[in-house]
Order: structure tokens, then C-alpha cells, then sequence
């Protein structure tokens, strides 16, 4: 079972947090003006790395606030723990 | 081929079964081919042969990272059913369904298909409802089905629970009769041995590193034993085909996560059908060997990392103890993961891409095993014809773009 950082209440096992998938996925502004292409890539496509993935979760069992993550997905280490809204941080696996 | 029958097993008999023939050669990979199959478990072993098989296309070689099946043909709990609710559905898992009973023969290798019965649990009034729909859907479409009332399946399996002092009782199940399990391995190296016998080379501990375009036509696979060219690339590798796209420039929407199950110890007979419960969570089997395998839902969170948590089993677990309240002095022997490709619409692509000769098959997600021979074989099509059959057309990657999703989430129980 994997740890985590909640960024309000410290480490805490995996089964307190509920996945929220990838990260920085923003909802375009003006859909109506989308191709179907760009729309089905906003809905549907994903980056689904073998490396480091920017992923969010929320603690749900605990203080119930999001928050985003940094994790290896073959190794499941988590590299960073960073606040909704912020940008990925620079992590030398994460250069792509 | 040296075909298996009662006179070789006789005559290998007289020199100890010493003499047996491999089932495939070990090939060092020709500098091109006509097609690259990516990945050496059961679907891409599937498609070689019946590329060979249904349109003679010979000059095919299968790469394979790691030893051939190894992967999730090799991790599966081997269910097989073609109840799925939708008619796109239902035409291509029967499709499936139908050669997986006349496989065996086809290839010649025991292949230990035993249709001994899937059933599919209700436990609320929901659940009731939406399984009756789905077995009168089934039916318009040729596949059988039945309902059964809840004294119906403790008829159908005594070694169930039917006790309505639980939070969910069972309520009913629908039961596809020619559903059941087969043998894993025998899948895939019966394949293989037929593709090889065939001409197509197999060749294993050769990742694919790069895929190779020259104005929007592939050319060929960088691989760790060097460039292999190539008319027509195929990429088969269910929990990394998103890994293979971006080798190619393309995304996709499917996330891979881990999916795990287990086996107990083995015991005497006790269970001979395959029970699927998609509300409690847990569907389960009993394998020749007499162990109990088990299995659910996938862990949450993407991974390739080919292991889940340890909660996600006590999960099934708990659900296994309501249903199956005797199992709970089994011990369990092992649990192991495999890496799943799921789509957001719980349905595969079998497709053409907009890479020119580059063609992919995945998003299986925790429910391709049952596939396995309707895959290669719609696959192996859509190859050789460069376009698709009417079989998998609508299981094409454009569909994302166009919307016209198969939704099989929970509409078909697909758990598996
Ligand atoms: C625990 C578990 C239980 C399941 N239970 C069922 C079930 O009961 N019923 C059912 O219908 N389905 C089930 N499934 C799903 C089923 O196993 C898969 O949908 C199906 O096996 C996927 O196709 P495959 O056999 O070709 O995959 P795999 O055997 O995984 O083959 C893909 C291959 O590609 C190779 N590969 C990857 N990257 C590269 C590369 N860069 N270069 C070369 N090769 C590469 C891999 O090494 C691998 O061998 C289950 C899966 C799991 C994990
Ligand atoms: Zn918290």
C-alpha cells in the first residue's frame, strides 16, 4: 500500500485518499468553438506515462481537500506533493 | 508441424518423450518483414496466426520484450462470455465465443476450454432489472442467456449463499451456459505453434523502442536488437500501448492500471461454474488443480507497476465471505497484478490509426482473455485488407472523436 502526504495532515496510508486521475486538465474556455478532435482530446485522451505522472487525489477519509501529486507509476515513489492551481514542478524525470 | 495425436503420443511414448518437437523456433529477426506484430501475448499471437491462417501473410514476425506470454494472457483468471449488452458488443465477444469452441481442433493443442456456466449476480432491484434487459438483449442477439430467480442459483451452484440476512442478498443471476474458462497458457502457445508452423518468426527479449515513419507511413521498429523495417506495424500490447503510441505520435484514452487476483490452496470439487458478482465485487472459479481463483476490480491509480495494494484483495475477499460463506478457512496460496489498458467506455479499439501502415489493438481492459480469438482474428483483417471488418469497425479509434462510444460499463456487468 502506498503512502501519502496530505499537505494538511502529513503521511497517511493510500486507502484514506480517493484518485482523481491526471492533472492540469483545464476545461476549455469556449467549447462551442473546439474542433471534435480537440474536444475528444479534452475528454478522452490521456497521458498515461511508464514514469512520472501528474496525478491528483483528495483526502477523502481525512481533511476532504485535493491537492496535486508528482508519482512514478512503475515504482509508485511520490516525487512531489503540490496545491491545486499550481504548476507542475520541475522534476528532472518529468523534462518531456 | 508434428501434429499431436494418439499415434505420436505413442510413438514418443517408445523413445521417453524425449523427441518432441519445440512448439516454435527461436529466430534471429530478418532486417524486414511484411508485418511487425508489438507484443507476444495472446492477442498479437492470435492475429499472426490467423494473418497467416486467413489471408497468407507469412512474412510476418512477432517482438516480444520479456518471454512470450508473459504478460496478462498469462494473469488472467480466464473467463469467458459473450453476454455483453450492446449489439457491437455481443456480435464480437460471440464472434469470439464460437471460435473458442471449435479451437482446440483449430489448433491442434488442447486449449481445456470447460463451458461449465457463467453466472452474473443481481443484488438489488436495480441490478434485477437491468439483468433481465440485459438477457432479453442477448437473446435478440443469439447469444443464450437465462434468468434465474435466487433459488435458481442456489440450484444452479449449492455451494452459494442465498441467506437474505446480508446487506446485499442474491437476489437472482443471469446465466450464459456456454460461457466457462479455459486454459491460459495452452491459448497462447497454441497460437503460437500454429503461427510458426505457419512461417512467422517469434521473437522473443526484443523490446520495441522507436517506431520509425517517413512521411506519415511507417517504416519499420527500433527495437533493443537493433532497426527491423516493416510495411505494416501492429501494435498489440494491451497495458503499454499508450508507452507504444507516443513512439509514434499518437494518445490515446486509455489509462493503465494494475488488476490483481489470486488463488487459494487447492481443494476437493466444490465449484463448477464461474460466479461474477459485480455489486459485492468479487467473481470466482475453481481451476482443474482444485484451487479457488479469484478476482475483481482494478487498483484506482494509473501503473505499469504490475502490483496492487493489499486492501483491494481483502475487498474481494469480504465480498467472496458473503457469497461463499465455507471458503472462509481456505488459505490463499498467491496474488499477483498485471497491467490493464482500460477505455473510457469499457470497450476495445481494434483499429486503423492516422499513421499510415500503423494499426492498433488494446483497450481490452480487464476483460480481453474471452477475446482473445475474435481479436487476433478481426485484427488479422483489418491488417491484410487495411480496413477494418464489419466485426470491429465500430470499435475504431475515431469513435472518440465521432462519440459513438459502446458504453459496456456496468450495462454488461464487465467486470470481466
Ligand atoms: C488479473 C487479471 C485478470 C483478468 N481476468 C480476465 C478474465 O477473467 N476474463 C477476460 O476475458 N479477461 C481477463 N483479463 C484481461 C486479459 O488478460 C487481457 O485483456 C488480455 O490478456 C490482453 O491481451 P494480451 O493477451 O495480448 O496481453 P499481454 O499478454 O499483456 O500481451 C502484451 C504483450 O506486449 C508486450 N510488450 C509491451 N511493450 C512492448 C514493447 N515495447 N516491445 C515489445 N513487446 C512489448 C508485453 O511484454 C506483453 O507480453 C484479466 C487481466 C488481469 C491482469
Ligand atoms: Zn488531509
Amino acid at each position: 500500500m502506498m503512502r501519502i502526504e496530505c499537505p494538511w495532515c502529513g503521511g497517511r496510508d493510500e486507502t484514506e485518499f480517493h484518485y482523481g486521475g491526471e492533472a492540469h486538465i483545464a476545461r476549455p474556455e469556449d467549447p462551442d468553438a473546439l474542433s471534435d478532435e480537440a474536444w475528444a482530446d479534452y475528454l478522452f485522451m490521456r497521458a498515461n506515462p511508464r514514469g512520472v505522472h501528474a496525478e491528483r487525489w483528495m483526502h477523502a477519509q481525512g481533511c476532504r481537500q485535493w491537492f496535486n501529486v508528482l508519482r512514478h507509476t512503475a515504482s509508485h515513489e511520490v516525487v512531489a506533493v503540490y496545491p491545486m492551481g499550481a504548476p507542475r514542478p520541475d522534476h528532472p524525470e518529468t523534462a518531456a | 508441424m508434428a501434429r499431436y495425436s494418439i499415434l505420436s503420443l505413442a510413438r514418443n511414448a517408445l523413445t521417453g518423450h524425449r523427441d518432441w518437437p519445440e512448439l516454435w523456433r527461436s529466430p534471429e529477426p530478418k532486417p524486414a518483414y511484411d508485418v511487425v506484430i508489438v507484443g507476444g501475448g495472446g492477442h498479437g499471437l492470435a492475429t499472426a496466426y490467423y494473418l497467416a491462417k486467413e489471408h497468407g501473410v507469412t512474412d510476418v514476425a512477432v517482438v516480444e520484450k520479456g518471454w512470450l506470454a508473459g504478460g496478462n494472457i498469462a494473469r488472467n483468471t480466464t473467463i469467458i462470455r459473450s453476454n455483453y449488452l450492446w449489439d457491437e458488443s455481443a456480435a464480437i465477444y460471440e464472434h469470439g465465443l464460437k471460435l473458442w469452441e471449435g479451437l482446440s481442433r483449430e489448433l491442434n493443442f488442447n486449449v481445456m476450454l470447460r463451458q461449465r456456466g457463467v453466472m452474473n449476480l443481481a443484488h438489488t432491484e436495480h441490478d434485477v432489472r437491468e439483468s433481465i434487459r440485459r438477457v432479453n438483449a442477448n437473446r435478440l442477439n443469439g447469444v443464450d442467456a437465462e434468468w434465474l430467480d435466487a433459488e435458481g442459483v442456489k440450484a444452479f451452484c449449492p455451494t452459494i449463499s442465498i441467506s437474505p440476512d446480508v446487506r446485499y442478498p442474491v437476489l437472482g443471476a443471469t446465466l450464459q451456459r456456454r460461457g466457462g474458462v479455459a486454459r491460459h497458457d495452452a491459448v497462447a502457445w497454441g497460437y503460437a505453434r500454429g503461427a510458426d508452423a505457419r512461417g512467422v518468426d517469434i521473437v522473443q527479449h526484443c523490446e520495441v523502442t522507436g517506431i520509425r515513419q517517413v512521411r506519415g507511413r511507417v517504416t519499420g521498429v527500433e527495437t533493443s536488437r537493433g532497426f527491423i523495417g516493416a510495411r505494416k506495424v501492429a501494435l498489440v500490447a494491451a497495458g503499454h500501448s499508450s508507452v507504444l503510441a507516443e513512439m509514434a505520435g499518437l494518445r490515446l484514452p486509455v489509462e493503465s492500471h494494475p488488476l490483481q487476483a489470486m488463488v487459494s490452496e487447492p481443494l476437493k470439487p466444490v465449484l463448477d461454474c464461474v460466479v461474477m458478482s459485480n455489486a459485492v465485487h468479487v467473481y470466482i472459479s475453481q481451476s482443474d488443480k482444485g484451487e479457488l481463483v479469484l478476482g475483481a476490480g482494478i487498483d484506482s491509480f494509473n501503473s505499469y507497476g504490475q502490483r496492487g495494494g493489499l486492501h483491494v484483495l481483502e475487498d474481494q475477499l469480504a465480498a467472496l465471505m458473503q457469497l461463499f460463506p465455507a471458503f472462509s478457512r481456505a488459505r490463499l496460496l498467491r496474488s499477483w497484478g498485471g497491467i490493464v489498458d482500460v477505455c473510457p467506455d469499457a470497450s476495445p479499439i481494434v483499429s486503423k490509426t492516422p499513421v499510415e501502415g500503423l494499426y492498433i489493438n488494446c483497450g481490452w481492459g480487464t476483460g480481453g482473455f474471452k477475446a482473445t480469438p475474435s481479436s487476433g482474428w478481426t485484427f488479422a483483417h483489418t491488417i491484410a485488407r487495411d480496413e477494418p471488418h464489419k466485426l470491429n469497425a465500430p470499435f475504431a479509434l475515431d469513435r472518440f472523436t465521432s462519440g459513438a462510444l459502446i458504453d459496456e460499463h456496468g450495462a454488461a456487468a464487465v467486470a470481466h
